[in-house]
């Protein structure tokens, strides 16, 4: 179940250059994906197959799906192949069920903030908001102004009913925001950092000056954590019980909070450590480092699953999207960037107007980000660059915003601040159908108290955070078969590329086994049975025909080369280079050396190039292209 | 501008009054749902640690008979009722719910072999080895009410030359069959056999007739053979000759063409009668010799009874048992039989006593709530999904064993493999081809003879 993935950015820009282009090619994939008229077709093919599919399902249905079907043809295993196909059709019939469904059970729509004419809707302020709407949801744009314990840290429980904040200087409030009423206040005396509720609304922990500590509801101190020592962030895993700290001298700690045992104590070895984010999607926590790293970890190891340097200087905030497929980081270089959390490399990304102090992702994907007092909100700003924010708004009184929180199953924000607490109205934040099972914000007593049964017993373990969650349950190949299925692949492309070149097909020799030792020689050439030689061939033979036409061209004088490009000596090839100037433009290069002229120069930018490395012209050998 | 948002009214989305359900939305978009995979992982798993728990399969023991119990009939009329027949010759009829005796019909010297009841629920014949067959009334339908410890006297009588060691009755018509030195089938209003057949001079242990194609019968024989015939022919179908002596037949009640043999070599044998020349399956696990078995009434499982006093339940299919039955006191099983709706299981045992055991260790008895069920399908559905997984399958094919039946199980897995390992030598060293392969199928098959 443990996987380890190390990603360096010092091994070089090939790396990412090679991101670039995988990223390219998912482009290109995601044409695939189902328009409408392709839907039209295949609903209609399946008509015709006899089910009764309308394009709009074909459409929905596409989101309940897990995943492609695994290829059966070749299969030799007919019991198998038969309890596939069954499972397959369950699945598909499950889809489609939920796609047919989705009309009685979605009924509430999503809010959203359309601009007519020539308005644009970044330029809406609050108070034209509250205008439009209705009378209870105007009411849930509030300001609390609280300015002498401020600035203020907040979460929302899981179903969004309850807001807790924690002011700078001890005060520890739980509101039930909507109905305007305070559930607790209390004043702890002490530096409060940070505030987060556990499972339900019931307990939460405060990083304090020295210790953390859990509350009840009522704002009764219930445990001291006296191992949590100088917490600066926290962070809860709902599936796992997990209470996970990170302190000043950058440990991250997991304490399980259904059985009080710490599962977990990982020194991060990257000094103060104030940026911490869960990915709802694996548990996985991410701490951004003051030296441009992110590291993400899970309890079981003391290494970090990943290390990324994503900013020059410190990060200042991590945030993950629900699905876990984007993160989003921002540093103190100005720059949010966009991370595909899978492959871990970057997307794109945008200059906040100063070092963005907080981010958050909404459950429909909008992007907040904090910076100074201000805050501008993105709308599908994950899966495609966009030039205009979607929604601005600057705190009253120049107050610099501390955390910003977006409330699950609403299109609401919570702001915590130097002057206190704001609520704002964002239209199309939240996610407009909720599941009772899951979180319901009309939750009753009975209600949670069956809930609170229900976690526990589906409770996680700790050990099952890892980088994928489908591998639980996945078929872990062997080692051994690993590496004969490698050979096979190996063998074969040999003879494959020696029938192309018209070289004598060599066969692998039935090996002879006998007992006895391995002799590292013996070991060696096994290891090297496995690896395509016959490439080395082809190479050789266009070395020499290089070398050939060389000493031909030796009588026309050799015009000298500038000094950049005389690392890429070859006849009539061209060279794919990129380049990196001092305002973070990329430029790819085709270059043809015989005619020492610029083929083709192509020039983007925003991708792949975090940041500026010299004012000249540097150029890097990718490879030769035919 | 056009501005929209998420505005919820409270009264749509909760209870109007205190006596309505709560309301309830779902969403089934995988976003909301995280990590699914590894939160069902952890319900397989605590449906399989609750499935352990909840494991109490033994009901009850009835006692009553003065000696070993060597056969039991169950009425297909009635699911409430159950003949057993003793070695010394008593038969009884007892109340399951109640787990007591409602009468007992005496008259056997020797022990009571065989017990059928009639289709009609209201009649049954025995056997012995007394030689004699005897035709007994059933008390009406309502038979709990009536407790009359007197003693039955049978309707009629039948006497055979030899000793009887089994009777099946007719699925549709009123003749029954018994199984001796020969087979004969008997009309119980004539006082001699209407069919006799014979094939081979050794003795029929075991006689069943096959419940959709009636006139077909199958027994099992001490000269190690199984016999099919047919009634409507003079002479017997086909025969199968084994290595060793199957013990007693039943047939699939689903897919009636199959059935399985106890045999004396501790497997269980299940054939398809239109090939006899390789079996179906082998059903692998007792380590003494297989006494008694008998099919579901939904086909997809048989329980069997074994001299090493565990009964077990074996899939129709499956190659080992899914379930192990023992107790401390529980001597040689003689009889098993599966109850009429699948949920109860009944052996008969040398130490005078009637067991009832739970087909479904694990099962909720009782009436369920639709809620129960739903999530008890659910949780199955959940452990069949992730059964592979190690941890998992652990807990799930864990049975607690008395150390002589584990023991033996061992030792007959060191002779096994021994075996193999000799006969992999054997090739090794033999010119290629000279000893061929031989399914394990097919291999305890000595002959078929038409």
């Amino acid at each position: 179940m443990k996987k380890q993935k190390k990603f360096k950015k010092d091994k070089g820009k090939k790396q990412r250059m090679e991101a670039g282009k995988k990223i390219k090619k998912k482009s290109k994939n995601d044409k695939e994906n189902i328009t409408p008229s392709v839907a039209k077709g295949i609903a209609q093919k399946l008509q015709e197959e006899g089910a009764q599919l309308t394009p709009e399902i074909v459409l929905r249905k596409k989101k309940y799906e897990r995943g492609p079907a695994p290829k059966l043809t070749g299969m030799s295993d007919k019991k198998l192949k038969g309890q596939l196909q069954e499972k397959e059709k369950l699945y598909g019939e499950a889809a489609v069920t939920a796609a047919q469904a989705e009309q009685w059970l979605l009924p509430s729509e999503g809010g959203y903030l359309e601009a007519e004419d020539l308005e644009q809707t970044k330029n809406f302020t609050q108070q034209a908001i509250v205008k439009e709407v209705d009378i209870t949801s105007a009411r849930k744009a509030f300001d609390l102004q609280l300015e002498d314990l401020a600035p203020y840290t907040l979460d929302y429980n899981n179903n969004g009913k309850y807001l807790l904040i924690g002011g700078r200087k001890g005060h520890l409030a739980i509101m039930d925001w909507k109905q305007s009423k305070l559930i607790m206040e209390t004043q702890v005396t002490e530096t409060v950092r940070d505030v987060k509720f556990l499972h339900n609304e019931l307990f939460f922990a405060v990083a304090q000056k020295k210790y953390t500590f859990i509350y009840d509801k009522q704002g009764v101190e219930i445990h001291c954590l006296r191992d949590h020592l100088s917490t600066l962030k926290l962070e809860f895993l709902p599936h796992h019980f997990l209470l996970a700290s990170v302190d000043k001298a950058g440990i991250l700690r997991y304490q399980d909070t259904s059985t009080g045992q710490l599962v977990g104590f990982i020194r991060s070895q990257l000094g103060r450590c104030g940026v911490m984010r869960m990915n709802p999607y694996n548990s996985v926590i991410g701490l951004g480092h003051n030296n441009g790293t992110v590291t993400m970890w899970s309890p079981n190891m003391q290494n970090p699953l990943v290390s990324m340097l994503c900013h020059k200087g410190p990060v200042t905030a991590i945030a993950y999207d629900s699905e876990g497929r984007h993160m989003v980081t921002a540093g103190i270089d100005g720059k949010v960037k966009i991370w595909d959390a899978r492959k871990f490399s970057p997307l794109h990304f945008y200059f906040a107007p100063t070092a963005a102090k907080s981010l958050d992702i909404s459950q429909r994907g909008l992007l907040a980000m904090s910076s100074g007092s201000g805050i501008q909100i993105w709308r599908d700003a994950l899966t495609e660059k966009q030039s205009k924010p979607y929604m601005m708004h600057r705190v009253p009184k120049g107050a610099q915003v501390q955390d910003i929180a977006f409330c699950p199953y609403e299109d609401v924000m919570a702001i915590g601040h130097g002057k206190g607490v704001s609520s704002i109205l964002v239209p199309g934040a939240g996610e407009p159908n909720f599941d009772s099972y899951v979180s319901n914000p009309y939750q009753t007593l009975k209600q949670r108290r069956e809930a609170e049964v229900h976690k526990l017993l589906d409770k996680l373990q700790p050990e099952m955070i890892v980088l994928d969650p489908e591998e639980i349950g996945a078929v872990q190949k062997s080692a051994k078969e690993i590496q004969q299925t490698k050979g096979l692949q190996a063998n074969e492309a040999n003879a494959a590329i020696a029938e192309k070149l018209g070289l004598p097909v060599k066969t692998p020799k039935e090996k002879k086994k006998t007992k006895g030792r391995s002799k590292a020689s013996k070991r060696l050439r096994r290891k090297e049975s496995n690896i395509i030689t016959i490439k080395r061939a082809l190479i050789a033979e266009q070395v020499k025909g290089a070398s050939k036409s060389q000493s031909k061209d030796k009588d026309t004088p050799e015009v000298p080369l500038p000094r950049a490009l005389q690392r890429f000596k070859g006849p009539g090839i061209l060279y794919l280079c990129r380049s990196i100037t001092k305002f973070g433009w990329n430029w790819v290069m085709f270059l043809d050396y015989a005619s020492r002229s610029i083929t083709s120069l192509e020039t983007y930018w925003a991708n792949g190039c975090p940041y500026i490395d010299s004012a000249d012209f540097e150029l890097r050998l990718e490879g030769s292209v035919k | 501008m056009k501005v929209k948002v998420i505005a919820r009214s409270e009264e749509e989305f909760t209870r109007e009054r205190r006596q309505d359900l709560q309301k309830v939305f779902r969403n089934l978009d995988p976003k909301l749902h995280q990590q699914e995979k590894a939160v069902e992982y952890t319900r397989a798993l605590n449906a399989a640690k609750l499935d352990k728990v909840f494991a109490k399969p033994f009901l009850g023991a009835i006692s009553g008979h003065r000696d070993g119990v060597s056969s039991m009939a169950k009425n297909p009329r009635r699911l409430n009722c159950l003949l057993s027949g003793s070695m010394d010759g008593e038969i009884r009829l007892w109340d399951l719910p109640k787990r007591h005796m409602i009468s007992q019909y005496p008259g056997h010297s020797g022990a009571v072999r065989g017990l059928s009841v009639a289709p009609d629920g209201d009649h049954f014949v025995s056997c012995g080895d007394d030689c004699t067959i005897r035709l007994w009334e059933l008390p009406p339908a309502v038979i709990a009410t009536r407790e009359d410890d007197e003693a039955q006297e049978p309707i009629a009588t039948f006497q055979g030359k030899n000793a009887f060691r089994s009777i099946d009755y007719h699925w549709s018509s009123d003749i029954f069959a018994t199984g001796g030195a020969r087979v004969d089938v008997w009309d119980p209003n004539r006082s001699e056999p209407i069919h006799t057949f014979s094939w081979g001079s050794d003795t029929i242990v075991s006689v069943r007739f096959n419940p959709a194609e009636p006139d077909i019968l199958a027994t099992t024989g001490s000269n190690r053979s199984i016999a099919l015939y047919d009634l409507r022919l003079n002479t017997p179908l086909r025969k199968l000759i084994m290595q060793t002596r199957p013990n007693s037949v039943a047939w699939n009640p689903r897919e009636a063409f199959n059935f399985t043999v106890g045999s004396e070599d501790c497997n269980c044998y299940s054939y398809d009668m239109r090939i006899l020349k390789t079996a179906t399956c082998i059903h692998k696990g007792h380590v003494s010799a297989v006494m008694d078995l008998d099919y579901s009434p939904t086909g997809r499982e048989f329980v069997t009874g074994s001299y090493d006093r565990t009964v077990r339940i074996f899939a129709y299919n499956g190659g080992h048992s899914r379930e192990i039955y023992h107790t401390k006191r529980m001597q040689r099983v003689f009889c098993v039989k599966f109850s009429s709706d699948a949920s109860y299981v009944i052996s008969g045992s040398d130490d005078t006593n009637i067991r009832l055991w739970k087909s479904k260790a694990s099962e909720q008895l009782g009436i369920l709530l639709p809620r129960e069920k739903k999530k008890h399908a659910y949780l199955e559905s959940v452990k069949e999904r992730y059964k592979h997984l190690p941890e998992i399958k652990r807990i799930d094919r864990y049975r607690h064993l008395p150390k002589p039946v584990y023991k033996a199980g061992k030792l007959r897995q060191t002779v096994y493999d021994a075996d193999k390992k000799r006969e992999d030598r054997k090739r090794a060293h033999s010119a290629p081809g000279s000893v061929p392969h031989t399914s394990a199928r097919k291999k305890r098959i000595v002959a078929v003879v038409e």
